[in-house]
Order: C-alpha cells, then structure tokens, then sequence
C-alpha cells in the first residue's frame, strides 16, 4: 500500500488531502447553514464525491486549462482555489460572493482562475465546455478543458451533439461523467440503456475510460495522463468516475430510495480516509497531523460562514447591474 | 451610392468585421462550402479558411451552446441558424447560457456572439417554417434584438451587433434577401437601441419592425391619395427599445398603429401598444391599433397563408379606425 504512493510528491498528497478535508468540512458547515436558513433555494453537496474534482483539477495547470461543472460544484470551486469565503458568501446571497448574491449555490464562477460555472440546467454546459476547448484551439495554445457533470446529463440531447462536434472538430475537453449514480432520486441503471457510460465515448470515435472516483489518486492519474494525450493529440476523452454522493440530491431530499446498507457500505470506501490510510501507511501523515489539517478546515468553513454572515446585502440598485457588459 | 441586395449589405458586414477583427468567426448549417443557405456567406470560406468559417451538423442546441462557450473564452462567434424556426432547438442555450451567464456571475463573462438567420413566413412553408419570433427573444433581459428592414440598416446594424460585448439576436427574412437598397461605400456602423423614421407625417404614427415595414410603406402611399400624411417609425432595435422615437412620434401625430407579423397575444406590437397608451395617454385621440397576423398556425395553401398576415388592406381598415374615417 505504501509503496504505490511514493511516486507522488508529498506536498502534493497533503494538497489534496487538505482540499478533500475543506470540501468535506465546507460542505457540512454549508448544511448547517442550510437548516438555519441563511441558505436558501437549491444547495447540492459535494460530500463522499471529493476525490473526482481535487483529484482531476490537481492534474491539470489552471494558467492554461478550464473547468465548467453542472450545479454541485462547491468542491470544484474550492479544488481550483476559491477561497472559502466568497463561496460560502455566495450561498448567503451577500455582495461579496464571488457572483455578487447572483448566483447563490448552482452559480459559483472565477473567470480568474479558469473556473466557468456552476451551471443550473443539467447538460447544458456541455456545449459550453467545447466552445471553450474551441478557443484554445482557434488560438493555438496548450490547454485543455474538464468539464464534469452527472449521471443524469449523459442522456441528455447535448451531450450526445457536443460529443459528436468535440470528436468532428477534435476539441481538447475531458468529458468527466461524476456517476454518483443517482440522478435525483432515479438509479442510472433504470434510465440507461447502457449502464457502462464510458462506453458511449465509442459512438463518438473518442477514447472512453473508467475509473474509480472514490480513489483521489486513480482520480489524478487518469486526468493526468488523459490531459497529456488531449493536449498532444487533440482528442477529446470521455471519463467515467465511479462516485457516491452520501447525502440527498439536494437539502430537501431525505435520499428514500437508496438503503442505508448501501450509503453505508460506500462511507466505508470513503476518499478521504483511502488516501488518508495511504499517507499514513508511507509515514507522510500521523493522526496529530491528520487533526491538525481537520482542525485547520474547520475553522475555514467557520470562519467563511462568519464572514458570509457579515457580509452586506446587496443594494436593490444591484439587481439592475451585470446584465449587459 | 452603390445599390446592392440586403443579402449582400449582411456578407459585406461579416467580411469588414472578419477583416478588421480575427476573433470574429462564422458557425452554422451550410455556411461554409454550400457558401450559405441562402448565400449570404458567399466566398467568405474562400477568403478566410475553415478555421474561421465552420460548418456544422444540423445540431443547433450544441453548435449555439458552442458559440456561447467560445464567446465567454474571448471569441466573437457568429451563429447563423438556417431559420429561425430551428433556433428553438437551440432556446435553452440562448435563454438560460447566454443572456443569464453575464448575470449571473456577477458580471465575470461577457459575451459578444451574434445568432441571425432569416425570421418570419417566407411562402408555401406551413407552420413549423413560418414563424415570427421576435416577441420570444424579446421577452429575455440579457439579449439585444436587432430586426433590420432594408440593406443600410442590416450592414451597419449587423457591423454594431458583431462589435457589441452582448448576446444580440439579429432577425433577418428570406423576403428581404433579394431586396436591393442604397449602401455607401465607406463603412458606417449604426447603434443598436435607434429606432428611425422611414417616412415623416404629421396625422398618424405607424410602428412596426422587421419586412413588414414595407407593407406598412405602401399603406402610407395609398393614404397619401386620401390626404393622410403618415410617420412611419421602423424600430430596428426591439430590445433596448427606442421608446424616446416613439413618445415623440406619437405625440405629435395623435394616433398610433402598430404592426408586427407575429401572433398578437403577448407579442412585441402588443407590448408596444400598451407602451403607447401608457405614455401617450392624454395625448392619443384615439385607441392604438394592433395589425398583426392572425392568431394561427401558419396553413400551407397561399390564399389562406397571405390572409394570416398583416397586408396594406389591414392596415388601410385600422387606419380608418384611428382616424374615425367610418
């Protein structure tokens, strides 16, 4: 077990793990939050699904690649750097979140840091992803676009004309299907005609992988290596993570028709303790350390509610601003 | 001045902006090698490559959304839909991509990307072929609406809208491909947001946008014969509407029609008469009139589809309404 992990860099696997920790405890404070009702609306947790966005974004260089994601994106925006503040302002609805109180949970955006949503409508950025992978390409540069989305966009009519165009066009955009393997409350299996989703990549004339999404390290190979081939051969690759979300859809969904047999015996698989065991294992992290890293998230998430807490309304002029450039 | 067709005045538009500007690039069904559906893109795939002059496949939800996606990474796409009546395909892209992104990441992304192609019966289509859509893009905050008449206004209309930092719906016809008008040779661009008066008159406003302005035109001619000197204001930009045209015109005529050829219930015309008698209240002598088309899909036999639509003789009976002629 130790030895496998001695090929990565440790500062590397702490940043992971750390960032596993913050999405996780973040994620927890935001629930929080949402029983008190200084969230509204729609707010999709990130929990047990960790391992899929830290594991990919570490993989890739955000001075040249991008990452667009559906509307369970708090852990994307926390993997590409976002500070915890200005998202957890953002679920508040305060002008200081990073969408200006605009956005709220489903929006979160960093033009800065190549971080291009947050979408709401499921599959509807998929198109967006290659228009972005087309720029790169139309100007020549190097990098590459990820663009995650669920088990319930794949059947989604543009995912199937975008992953013909991406193929056509030969865009460099890693497709990463995050199969949680519950869209809302309906089992892929039911809904799928071809339940091993990797697969559809074939239709596409594209590579499709498998790979699991629990194990953050499998999560940053197959992105490091698929990122590597895009970039050389302007191919675009479509990923299948096997995942599991351990809370609801949403806030608002008790998660009735999964066991609690099944929820548990996924929480045993869970992606922070696999790499945690790992690290472990190799010597690089101790159960103090590893409490000093929890503890140091913990107040990050605090603190972020703090200053979400005291951060301003928006003035009503507001609402008039930002709709044209 | 040179006269030359609107279809023409559209391909010298993209050309001087693809010339000028090389993050201006052309996308759509057929644009390419067939060199357009209906040709306005011409020669320009000879001229600047198939890097900068895409065809697609006939997938409009994807190569919109595409356009938007390259649009927010600093492109400036122009999306031609083949109709449209196709560009419903695409409408989750344009509602809920393109006009919310800018909003609703706190104003991060701009997103200068034109979607045109022609808007409208053309003739013996039936109705999935002969809608008018100006009242479904209008209704969306976050888009511009361009619906240009006549050949000057499509080239300097179009020039502004491929320059614009916004999502700007550019509504053309197949009608009004052929038609010729007079286009000067040095570039000229005009803002989006102006409405102009195609005829000056003094006892009755006519508002109207898009290929009906002509039949509007010809229906000004025959009331001059009976002495009634019409304005006819052509709005060219629906969304930012020009009310400032409109408030002035109005109130210096009295009375107002408005006509659109699209369905009356909740359209553009609708909205635009109730803008009239709000602002114009105490200055209307009579109620504003709607010409529109009739509430229906479109039927494919000509007698009953050229009925469906505003004509001069619709106009002329609403005329004589507003003026109490009867």
């Amino acid at each position: 077990m130790a030895d496998g992990i001695k090929k990565y860099d440790s500062a590397l696997l702490c940043k992971m793990l750390e960032q596993m920790v913050l999405i996780r405890r973040f994620e927890e404070k935001a629930a929080q939050s949402y029983g008190l009702k200084k969230i509204g609306g729609f707010c999709h947790l990130y929990i047990g699904q960790e391992a899929v966005a830290v594991g990919a974004i570490a993989a890739i260089d955000l001075t040249k690649d991008y990452v667009i994601t559906a509307y369970r994106d708090h852990g994307h925006a926390l993997a590409v750097g976002m500070d915890a503040n200005v998202i957890m302002a953002e679920l508040y609805g305060r002008i200081e979140g990073c969408s200006r109180g605009k956005g709220g949970s489903m929006h979160l955006f960093d033009a800065d840091k190549h971080f291009y949503g947050g979408h709401g409508i499921v599959g509807a950025h998929i198109p967006l992803a290659a228009g972005m992978a087309m720029k790169i390409k139309y100007r020549e540069e190097d990098g590459v676009v990820l663009c995650f989305f669920g088990d319930g966009a794949i059947h989604q009519g543009s995912f199937h004309e975008t992953l013909n165009m991406a193929s056509v066009w030969k865009l460099p955009v890693i497709y990463i299907c995050e199969n949680n393997q519950y869209g809302m409350g309906t089992d892929f299996r039911r809904v799928s005609s071809q339940p091993q989703l990797y697969k559809m990549a074939d239709s596409y004339n594209m590579p499709g992988i498998e790979v699991d999404g629990m194990d953050v390290l499998a999560m940053y190979d197959c992105i490091k290596e698929t990122a590597e081939q895009v970039r050389d051969d302007n191919v675009p690759v479509l990923i299948e993570a096997k995942t599991y979300r351990y809370q609801g859809h949403s806030m608002s969904d008790p998660g009735t028709y999964r066991t609690k047999d099944e929820v548990a015996s996924y929480k045993e698989n869970d992606p922070i303790v696999i790499l945690n065991n790992k690290m472990a294992a190799a010597g690089l992290i101790d159960d103090k350390q590893y409490k000093e890293l929890d503890d140091k998230c913990k107040k990050i998430a605090a603190d972020s509610a703090e200053f979400a807490e005291k951060s301003q309304q928006p003035d009503i002029k507001t609402m008039y601003e930002d709709i044209f450039a | 001045m040179p006269v030359i067709t609107y279809r023409e005045a559209l391909r010298q538009a993209i050309d001087e902006e693809m010339a000028r500007d090389d993050s201006v690039l052309l996308m759509g069904e057929e644009v390419a090698q067939y060199n357009g559906a209906y040709k306005v893109s011409r020669g320009l795939l000879d001229k600047y490559g198939d890097k900068r002059v895409i065809d697609t496949p006939i997938t409009e939800e994807s190569f919109t959304g595409i356009g938007i996606g390259a649009a927010m990474a600093g492109l400036r796409p122009i999306i031609e839909w083949m109709t449209f009546n196709f560009s419903f395909q695409a409408f989750d892209q344009i509602v809920n991509n393109a006009a919310k992104m800018r909003y609703m990441s706190g104003g991060q992304f701009k997103l200068p990307i034109v979607f045109r192609g022609p808007n409208g019966p053309a003739e013996w289509l039936s109705s999935q072929h002969s809608q008018a859509c100006a009242a479904f893009y209008s209704h969306v905050p976050g888009l511009k609406v361009i619906s240009a008449a006549t050949a000057y206004d499509a080239k300097g209309l179009l020039k502004s809208a491929i320059r614009d930092d916004n999502p700007v719906i550019f509504m053309e016809a197949e009608f009004l491909y052929g038609l010729e008008g007079e286009v000067p040779e040095e570039e000229y661009l005009i803002p989006i947001g102006q409405a102009d008066i195609k005829r000056q008159g003094k006892d009755l406003t006519i508002i109207t946008f898009g290929k009906v302005l002509h039949t509007a035109l010809k229906a000004a001619k025959e009331l001059e014969v009976d002495g009634i000197d019409v304005e006819v204001i052509d709005l060219r930009t629906l969304r930012p509407l020009d009310e400032g045209a409109i408030i002035k015109s109005v109130n210096k005529t009295g009375r107002c029609i408005v006509v659109d050829e699209s369905w009356p219930y909740a359209s553009v015309g609708s909205y635009i008469a109730w803008f009239v008698s709000n602002r114009c209240f105490d200055m209307l002598d009579a109620q504003v009139e709607l010409v529109s088309s009739e509430d229906i899909p479109m039927p494919y036999n000509h007698r009953l589809e050229v009925a469906a639509q505003p004509s001069v003789e619709k106009i002329m009976a609403a005329a004589e309404k507003v003026l109490y002629l009867n």
